[in-house]
């Protein structure tokens, strides 16, 4: 393997790994504020909180390190992207201001304020839909590079119907990943109540994210040919992703294996986030940008390797004992072990 | 006439904005760890709970700051490709190895952080509960330590070459690059200032209780401890700070010059503090120091200092930084006088220490060991002008090219002062709807 796709591999993942943790993470928030609104709160609001409050900080950094690590291996990225995306990006940053300091307020600070609650809930949900605009712009066709200045094209991101799709995938998906994550984790908690509710959103929301989905893959050949044609080649990895839909929402319908069906969510998202990457090589940026000439030099890529290798030996058993700790202690998800 | 809209101008001013408002809680991320650690140990070995629910509520009150932190964090990271593309473009070829580095400290800190938080009473042995928070000890300092190595290769680059032909980056050496001249002075002062910081800070709170009329031994013992630690901090800060001119000297003649007020190269050079200057470049009203500047600069009264007008004229930063300078300098000094007087009182034990006047000196302190933060930044940003990264770039050709960042600043000054009014608001109130006192009585000396 180069060191150009083992980079952008290790890359890939992290950016896998933020799309689960995060979803769950913003979904959580998302129905939070539902659960008030509805008058479900007591129901499953601790349960959320108590899976929530642990782990938050971490989901950041997911974000961060894929951005620096991009920066790192790719550094033109940083030209091209930073200059197109100083709207879209300034967004996400305030959503994400928002989202992490409102959530803290509420969490350790004043509780029960409806209007916190509904900040961070709202401003968690929109994330995704406003840093999937990277993704958008990657397929080419938003930047003109016009004597050497990148100039973005708001009204082509505006206008375009990829981009629409796109933006709606993120909003839907967000809600899926989190609902059948609380399923199991209520299910673990042997919350019955709050279970009975959170599947009956992870269902809900399972044939809205297909739907979804489907209409990003086909208005994908719309916009780029050309990357539409090499996921096709591809094809073998979305139908097992759907494969695995199935299986996690059957198990979900029939309340066995809750465990198995978010592993399974898992794998969903996996095939289809990786058959997404995979085709999307050699570009970061179509066509500006791709994987081969853009590539940080040899010194630099050996570095950030050894770094990244190291560095994985402190946070795997880290984030094994958070686990063990928080995620994986039954009597800590069952509310019997609180601060 | 109407402004001309220029992106270099907003872009300066926006990332400024942003480190101003993000350094308050960085300060604070990685200075009061280092408190609550002390606050639990000395509690586990004294077996004394007013130590320990002072660790208690010091974390507590923590949680929000550090929220405040990461968002800001966050935004400077993605505000420094936003704004300065051709820099990060540069940085990411040269300096990325520490940018990379910090995530995974940062990674550390917070995995650990949420652990501590959650198990205060999940351990038979105290001690597991401590040693959890040595990785967030660690990993905060450690994410000081490698963010400031890329602000000291902005201002002692090496570790590459520059192609003379193609203009790109090549002989890439990283570890060269990350350990530059302004690495040690920078790193340490960033640290040691950092703990000084939240020592007066966190005093501050224990000072205002005292002032308030609450007399519990938990404020007197909260008020020791880190006016003690205050007093080791600011006599480390002093050294290190005296290290960082010799370095300047050494490496960036102008910015000291600059700050100095300098302007002929001389041996026995004095120090200014203060004064106007005026249209001739005279020094009016100033306090000179005899020698003080040789000192400084090369630990000797009869070293030659450079002055400014024998360094390239274009490559002068704006002269104000002087103020910068000298403020930063005379809080430090105040702050030291602070803790000392505090000290030696408590030490010899004939007057009381809690009077009025001394307990509103202390509370002082806080805001200004932070303001003194804020003049420290302002000084060493704007003395490294007109360069972004010194000799290889300027701050004109690193910024974005990009329309709407005037509207950017907008939202962004929006968006700070929500969150600083919210954050503050929301702190008084966990602190006032339980104060010590109640937590003590209610947890009956288990704490």
């Amino acid at each position: 393997m180069s060191y150009e796709l083992l980079g952008i591999t290790v890359l890939w993942i992290f950016l896998y790994g933020y799309l689960i943790v995060a979803s769950i993470d913003f979904g959580a928030g998302f129905f939070s504020y539902y659960s008030e609104i509805t008058g479900n709160k007591q129901l499953i609001q601790p349960m959320i909180e108590r899976y929530l409050s642990p782990v938050w900080e971490v989901t950041n950094v997911f974000l961060i390190f894929f951005m620096v690590g991009l920066i790192g291996f790719f550094p033109d990225t940083a030209y091209y992207y930073g200059t197109s995306l100083l709207i879209p990006g300034s967004i996400a940053v305030i959503l994400l201001a928002i989202r992490g300091s409102y959530y803290a307020f509420s969490t350790y600070g004043t509780k029960n304020n409806r209007f916190y609650l509904f900040l961070y809930g709202a401003s968690g949900w929109l994330i995704p839909a406003a840093l999937s605009t990277v993704l958008i712009i990657s397929e080419g066709g938003f930047i003109k590079v016009i004597n050497g200045e990148v100039q973005f094209q708001y009204m082509a991101l505006f206008t375009s119907p990829y981009a629409w799709t796109v933006v709606g995938l993120a909003l839907i998906s967000v809600l899926y990943i989190s609902s059948m994550f609380l399923t199991y984790y209520a299910y673990k908690a042997k919350d019955h109540k709050a279970f009975e509710i959170v599947r009956k959103y992870a269902l809900a929301w399972s044939l809205p994210t297909i739907v979804a989905s489907l209409l990003v893959f086909f208005s994908i050949r719309n916009h780029n040919v050309e990357h539409f044609e090499r996921m096709v080649d591809l094809s073998w990895m979305f139908v097992i992703s759907f494969l695995c839909f199935l299986v996690a929402v059957y198990f979900v319908w029939k309340r066995v294996k809750l465990g198995w069906a978010f592993v399974f969510v898992m794998f969903q998202f996996a095939f289809a986030f990786f058959g997404y990457g995979a085709s999307h090589l050699p570009y970061i940026l179509y066509p500006y940008i791709n994987i081969h000439e853009h590539f940080t030099n040899e010194t630099m890529a050996i570095a950030l390797v050894t770094v990244f290798i190291l560095g994985l030996l402190l946070l795997v058993p880290s984030l094994y004992l958070l686990m063990r700790l928080f995620l994986f202690d039954i009597k800590y998800v069952q509310g019997n072990k609180n601060s | 006439m109407l402004s001309v809209y220029d992106p270099v101008i907003f872009s300066r001013l926006l990332t400024s904005l942003t480190l101003a408002f993000h350094i308050i809680f960085a300060t604070i991320g990685v200075g009061v760890p280092v408190m609550i650690a002390l606050a639990e140990w000395i509690g586990i070995k004294r077996n004394d709970p007013h130590y320990l629910l002072l660790a208690r509520r010091w974390a507590r009150g923590f949680t929000i700051t550090v929220a405040v932190g990461v968002v800001t964090g966050t935004a400077i990271g993605l505000q420094l490709s936003l704004l300065w593309p051709k820099f990060m473009q540069v940085a990411g070829q040269s300096i990325a190895l520490p940018l990379f580095m910090e995530t995974f400290a940062f990674f550390f800190e917070a995995i650990f952080l949420g652990i501590y938080l959650y198990t205060w009473d999940r351990f038979k042995n105290r001690m597991t509960h401590f040693y959890l928070l040595i990785p967030v000890v660690i990993g905060s300092s450690a994410s000081a330590f490698f963010i400031t190595i890329v602000n000291a290769f902005m201002n002692a680059p090496q570790g590459f070459d520059v192609d003379a032909l193609t203009g790109k980056i090549i002989n890439v050496q990283p570890l060269v690059a990350m350990f530059n001249p302004a690495t040690p002075t920078k790193v340490a002062h960033v640290l040691i200032s950092a703990y000084l910081t939240s020592a007066f800070v966190l005093a501050g709170i224990a000072a205002i209780s005292l002032l308030r009329g609450r007399k519990h031994v938990y404020y007197k013992k909260a008020l020791k401890l880190t006016m003690v630690s205050a007093l080791i901090f600011s006599i480390g800060t002093a050294i290190i700070g005296d290290l960082s001119g010799k370095y300047l000297a050494e490496y960036q003649p102008e910015k000291l010059a600059a700050a100095e007020w300098h302007f002929e190269t001389t041996d026995q050079a004095p120090l200014v503090i203060g004064g106007i200057l005026t249209e001739n470049n005279e020094i009016k009203y100033g306090l000179k120091i005899p020698l003080a500047l040789s000192i400084l600069a090369h630990g000797s009264p009869n070293a030659e200092v450079i002055g400014i007008n024998d360094l390239p004229k274009d490559e002068i930063p704006p002269l104000w930084i002087h103020y910068m300078f000298d403020l930063m300098a005379i809080i430090g000094v105040t702050l030291m006088l602070i803790a000392l007087t505090y000290v030696v009182g408590q030490r010899l034990g004939k007057w009381n220490v809690h009077n009025k006047g001394l307990l509103r000196l202390i509370v002082l302190g806080g805001p200004l060991a932070m303001l003194a933060i804020e003049f420290g930044w302002i000084f060493a940003e704007v003395g490294r002008q007109p360069w972004i990264l010194r000799g290889y770039m300027k701050t004109t050709d690193a910024a974005t090219t990009s329309g709407h960042v005037d509207t950017m600043l907008l939202v962004f000054t929006i968006l700070y002062i929500i969150l600083a009014f919210t954050c503050v608001k929301v702190i008084r109130k966990m602190f006032k709807n339980y104060p010590a006192e109640e937590e003590i009585a209610s947890r009956g000396g288990n704490v």
